[in-house]
């Protein structure tokens, strides 16, 4: 395969999917978990296969005229209600209007989250996301601490960031349209899905580089470009690198399909970004490396 | 190292990993995997998690950790109270804030719960100024609920009404004994929930810490008043800020697919394994499975506390515990391809891929120790069985099939010669 010949092509395609991702995220914007924003998730159902999602907004709001409440149908009988940050005192108030109404129910899942709660997770998300990429880029920098020629070691590790960035950008975006499309939210989980993607993306980029670096001090002095180079240490850690994202996929795949729904969007996240994760190590921070190192 | 010493060690870690397997999977051996069952979180055994704000602006700094402390012991007296089995009570800092988090497994009526922890009183006492036209202008003082030692119920000997006797303990006493002193012929308030319930006027000074509130109790709300002090005050008031209920038979369902998951996940990874490198996969494959055995092993006897974020991570690492053999596999082709023997092959294989082994699990492990250390709750147990699960797994995928390697195919290689 000769990947830097065709460099730009796996560039653009790259380029245009993130561009494309950050242009969901500025128009449609992510929409915040009730975690990170406060507010109450109430999962329920009902014996009596006849309820409507209609009638239960009705009802609820009988009780509370302009409530600000979301009713969905997740199965037959089954609901997700969505609310504000309600009380303990509201929440039996509704439970009751709801089995006097519509017979037994049964709670699958309640939780209500005050919204100073939230804020406080969401400056701990941020903090958490800060340490791993400060504690990524130290490890790329203890990785390529030995100069190397003719690439200077902090190139390798600023094209590892971009990629970094790159298979960030992707996942976000994707749901940014989910969240448009679907009305699927952000929650702590898909912050953590993204800090195990960043974790994931880097060590197969590192692989790739130190592959790169070994072969530019193998031949070092002798006739041969650097795009050769290049070309050739990645077809050599081609199969290793599809092959150790691949077994990761088919476990998430095995968990997207068969594992509970309350991790769906979590595993979803976590397999997009190892996808495009694998996809950058090989397509984009090599390319990139190259590009940057003929100019200079 | 020869033959039969290798043997031994296999034959060592096979036993190992079959023990640790029956010791982890419950319905096999009841007497061995009995002594310590699994501890499961409350998303998947189902239950409540409540949250409360603890309110330490009354209380100075030095004393917040005995106060919080003295909160914990009080509620889970509380919990206790209505046989929840195994209550946790926790605390979690946030910043200047501190909550606690009250976890109650199995649990029924968890509104029930709620009013219980809720009703437990909280009494302070309360100067008043001269001239106070509403209670917001009494002035709080440092005497309160946290100080009381016990309580009794009495009646007044003329008009046979209940009161409540309160005795504080030594530091109370020494409080209330200034306290009473500094507002001789002056009212001083009680207060119960923020409620005014008395404000008796001070006669005297009063020394050896018993106080009596008369208010207007029936025999009923004397009784529980004197119930709730004895089972303990609150030291400090507290607001439920966050709650979280899931039903049992949810989580027992989320926990069946999170292992059929894992399950299926693992078999997928052999087929694949066996197709795509054969015999070495066979040997992966084993590697893999005793993996999963010794992992398990060690989640259950420390034991970790399984939440499903927590099985997740875990059937993560499952997939990235043959990162390692794919690793050396791949430098063993191309020692291979370079006209090396197979033995020698492998073992070049094994020696020159765990540079990136090691490296490729660092990065992993850097977030999930941030993880760990930043987060709280269903992130922190992902974050565990995560970090574990790598440690875990680069010591089986090297050592396990390196061992196995040897084993069987230099016998081989001497056929092959």
């Amino acid at each position: 395969m000769d990947l830097i010949k065709n460099k730009n092509y796996f560039l653009g395609f790259s380029v245009a999917l993130v561009l494309t991702s950050w242009l969901l995220i500025a128009f449609l914007g992510l929409k915040p978990g009730i975690d990170l924003k406060g507010g109450t998730v109430w999962q329920i159902s009902f014996q009596k296969a006849d309820v409507s999602e209609e009638s239960i907004r009705s009802a609820l709001r009988e009780e509370e005229s302009n409530l600000d409440v979301l009713v969905k149908k997740s199965s037959e009988g089954s609901f997700i209600i969505r609310l504000g940050d309600i009380g303990e005192e509201a929440h039996q108030k509704y439970s009751k209007a709801l089995s006097d109404k519509f017979g037994d129910l049964e709670e699958k899942n309640f939780s209500s989250i005050g919204p100073t709660v939230g804020s406080e997770l969401r400056r701990k998300a941020t903090w958490a996301i800060l340490a791993v990429i400060l504690g990524i880029s130290l490890y790329i920098a203890w990785a390529f601490r030995k100069v190397s020629e003719p690439i200077k070691s902090w190139k390798y590790g600023i094209a590892t960031l971009i990629s970094l960035l790159h298979d960030v950008s992707i996942p976000t975006g994707m749901l940014a349209l989910l969240g448009y499309w679907k009305g699927i939210e952000i929650d702590t989980n898909f912050i953590v899905a993204l800090l195990v993607v960043m974790g994931f993306s880097v060590h197969d980029t590192i692989v790739v580089f130190d592959r790169i670096r070994e072969n530019l001090l193998i031949n070092r002095g002798r006739k041969i470009t650097l795009g050769e180079i290049i070309n050739y240490s990645i077809n050599e850690t081609l199969v290793r690198s599809i092959n150790t994202s691949l077994t990761l996929m088919l476990v998430l795949v095995a968990l997207l399909v068969f594992g509970p729904p309350t991790l769906f969007y979590f595993v979803l996240t976590i397999l997009v970004g190892t996808i495009f994760g694998t996809y950058s190590s090989i397509f984009v921070a090599s390319p990139l490396l190259y590009l940057w190192q003929k100019k200079s | 190292m020869n033959r039969p010493r290798l043997v031994f060690i296999l034959m060592l870690l096979v036993v190992v990993a079959i023990v640790a397997g029956i010791f982890s999977y419950e319905p096999f051996w009841k007497k061995i995997s009995a002594f310590r069952p699994w501890s499961l979180g409350l998303d998947l055994a189902g239950g409540s998690f409540l949250t409360y704000d603890v309110d330490l602006s009354q209380v100075s700094a030095l004393d917040r950790d005995s106060v919080v402390k003295g909160l914990r012991d009080v509620i889970e007296k509380r919990v206790n109270l209505f046989g929840v089995s195994e209550p946790r009570v926790y605390e979690e800092r946030a910043g200047e804030k501190t909550r606690l988090v009250v976890e109650l497994a199995g649990i029924k009526d968890v509104s029930q719960a709620i009013r219980e922890i809720g009703a437990t009183p909280f009494l302070d006492f309360r100067e008043v100024p001269e001239n106070a036209t509403n209670t917001e202008q009494f002035i709080k003082t440092s005497l309160n609920g946290r100080y009381v030692k016990g309580a009794q119920i009495s009646f007044d000997s003329v008009t046979r009404k209940p009161q409540v006797n309160i005795e504080f303990n030594d530091e109370g006493a020494k409080i209330f004994e200034n306290l009473t002193a500094k507002n001789v012929d002056k009212p001083l308030a009680i207060f119960l929930d923020e409620d005014l319930i008395e404000m008796p006027t001070v006669r005297e000074k009063i020394g050896g810490g018993k106080a009596q509130i008369t208010g207007a109790f029936t025999l009923d709300s004397a009784k529980q008043l004197v119930e709730r002090f004895n089972a303990g005050a609150l030291p400090a008031p507290i607001t439920l800020v966050n709650q979280q209920t899931i039903s049992a038979d949810f989580g027992k369902d989320s926990l069946a697919k999170a292992i059929l998951a894992g399950a299926i996940g693992t078999l997928v990874i052999i087929i694949f394994m066996m197709i795509y490198y054969r015999v070495f996969g066979i040997f992966a494959s084993v590697a893999l499975l005793m993996y999963i055995a010794l992992a398990l092993a060690v989640f259950k006897i420390f034991p970790i506390t399984m939440t499903l974020a927590g099985i997740a991570g875990f059937i993560l690492s499952i997939g990235m515990a043959v990162d390692a053999n794919i690793l050396v596999f791949e430098r063993t082709k191309e020692e291979k391809r370079k006209g090396f023997y197979l033995g020698t092959a492998i073992e070049e294989g094994f020696k020159r891929a765990w540079p990136s082994i090691r490296d490729s699990n660092i990065s992993t492990l850097i977030t999930s120790a941030v993880l760990y250390y930043l987060t709280s709750g269903f992130v922190r147990g992902f974050a565990l069985t995560l970090f574990i699960g790598v440690v875990i797994s680069m010591f089986s995928a090297i050592t396990i099939s390196r061992t196995l390697l040897r084993v069987f195919m230099k016998g081989k290689e001497v056929v092959a010669k």
